[in-house]
């Protein structure tokens, strides 16, 4: 194997674009490293990318806030305007193993490790965050929901990667949840882990929903039919309930040790319904 | 086999030269190769705390870490803690309080409750048990540790230099 730790995007891509076999970023390590050291991954090449200065810094203007993916979870929840604005997008992040873990961890690392449990990714999801990402081809934003594609696999090309996840500035009456639901209260894996993010209008109307759903599915899912079912009215009871329909029908689990499909399915909606409330009590403070 | 690749790193305080394999972990580096055996093996995939070292002022479990990325870095492990052959008022009071059984936990306790408490003099109880979420003791039950903990925040905050 070998190791590279360059100091600018263009090198990182040229690195990864021309590395015969296996060629992994390397952020936090705490997915990577792990694999490699139990025989599960065995890169030709790791591309450290935490020597290319700007990604290790989180920027805010009026097109929102840039979090570098060189970012760990300490720096983000320890971030006064991420903590404000975006609590769910924070929680979720938080959930992400111990403090030891935090020191290291990022989302961008959560999100191409492409566990369908990862707890950050129905967090960005919801709050309809997008990636930066850097290849031989220049580079594109996308959406956060279209990089994974399956269990531990991405859409992203030979030779990309992302170099930000990017949060949209936020909209008036706007608020955002993470609530995951797991066997134990600390380092565990989720059963299901829902994002919410909502939009009020001054009546008190719902305008924009983005549900999204973890762990229930080969990849994190984007519930446009859930949100579909908060829109228009004023989030009471019956909208909920519509909406913990729609979410229960979206679920495609598998049966492991911490659930089984059905089980899974059932408690979505609980554990949805959940998220609403706290993102609906943030939307209206 | 691949090429070695040479770090330069200051660990406790020293600066520090050594060899590692592009895949080797900082932990292994440390025991291996520069003999530090103070930082413990005990999962070796994070979710232990055993080897928990302190980097750049944040604590990471050097398993998850490749040595390689030690490169320029500041490192306290264990082996830093005790100044001038005087024990941390932590190391005192983990004695005192006898927070430890077999003691292969203690080491990664100490450089995490360290770190905490370099933070925050005066932490909650919650805090604390928060903060060492990630240290797993199979022996104590963690109350004695969370006494130690606070009793060495009083100490520490009584010893402290009025600014
Ligand atoms: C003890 C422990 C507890 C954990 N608990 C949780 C938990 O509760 N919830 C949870 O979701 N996860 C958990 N994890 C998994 C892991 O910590 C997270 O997935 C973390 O966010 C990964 O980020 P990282 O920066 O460490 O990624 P790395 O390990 O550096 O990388 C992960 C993968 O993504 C790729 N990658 C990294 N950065 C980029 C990039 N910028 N562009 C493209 N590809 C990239 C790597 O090549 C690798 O394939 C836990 C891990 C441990 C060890």
């Amino acid at each position: 194997m070998r190791y590279a730790a360059p100091e600018t995007v263009d090198e990182a891509v040229a690195l990864l674009a021309s590395a015969e076999g296996g060629a992994y970023p390397l952020a936090g390590g705490t997915d990577l490293v792990v694999q490699m050291s139990s025989g599960m991954r065995a890169p030709a090449l790791v591309v450290d990318i935490k020597r290319i200065g700007d990604l290790g810094r989180i920027v805010s203007d009026a097109s929102g806030i840039r979090i570098g993916a060189a970012v760990c979870g300490a720096e983000i929840t320890g971030n006064a305007e991420i903590a404000s604005k975006w609590p769910g997008f924070a929680e979720a992040m938080d959930y992400i193993g111990s403090m030891q873990i935090q020191s290291r961890a990022t989302p961008a690392g959560n999100l191409c490790n492409a566990s369908p449990a990862a707890d950050c990714v129905p967090g960005m999801v919801a709050a309809g965050a997008t990636v930066t990402v850097a290849g031989p081809g220049g580079r594109r934003e996308i959406p956060v929901e279209e990089v994974p594609a399956g269990p531990g696999r991405t859409t992203l090309a030979p030779g990309e990667f992302v170099i930000s996840v990017n949060l949209p500035p936020k909209p008036a009456r706007t608020g955002d949840a993470y609530v995951r639901f797991t066997p134990r209260t600390e380092m565990d894996i989720a059963v299901v882990g829902v994002g919410v993010c909502l939009t009020l209008d001054e009546g008190g109307t719902c305008t924009a929903a983005r549900v999204a759903v973890g762990a229930v599915a080969p990849t994190v899912l984007l519930v446009r039919e859930a949100g579909a079912a908060l829109v228009g009215t004023p989030v009471d009871d019956a909208a909920m309930d519509a909406a913990a329909e729609a979410v229960r029908a979206a679920c495609r689990p598998i049966d492991d040790k911490r659930g089984s499909a059905a089980y899974r399915t059932r408690i979505s909606g609980t554990i949805f319904k959940r998220a609403a409330g706290v993102a609906l009590a943030r939307a209206r403070a | 086999m691949a090429k070695k690749l040479h770090v330069t790193t200051e660990i406790n305080g020293a600066e520090t030269e050594f060899l590692a394999r592009p895949d080797q972990t900082l932990l292994s580096a440390l025991r291996d190769e520069l003999h530090l055996f103070g930082t413990k093996e005990g999962c070796g995939s994070g979710d232990c705390g055993a080897c928990s070292v302190e980097v750049d002022g944040r604590v990471v479990c050097s398993c998850t870490m490749l040595a390689a990325e030690a490169e320029g870095r500041r490192i306290t492990t264990i082996e830093g803690v005790a100044q001038g052959g005087e024990l941390h008022p932590l190391q005192r009071h983990f004695l005192k309080e006898a927070a430890l059984q077999c003691g292969f936990c203690t080491p990664g306790l100490i450089v995490a409750a360290r770190n905490l408490l370099d933070r925050n003099p005066d932490p909650t109880e919650q805090e604390i048990r928060f903060w060492l979420a990630g240290n797993l003791c199979r022996c104590t039950g963690y109350d004695k540790i969370v006494r130690a903990v606070q009793a060495a925040a009083a100490e520490l905050r009584e010893t402290a230099p009025a600014d």
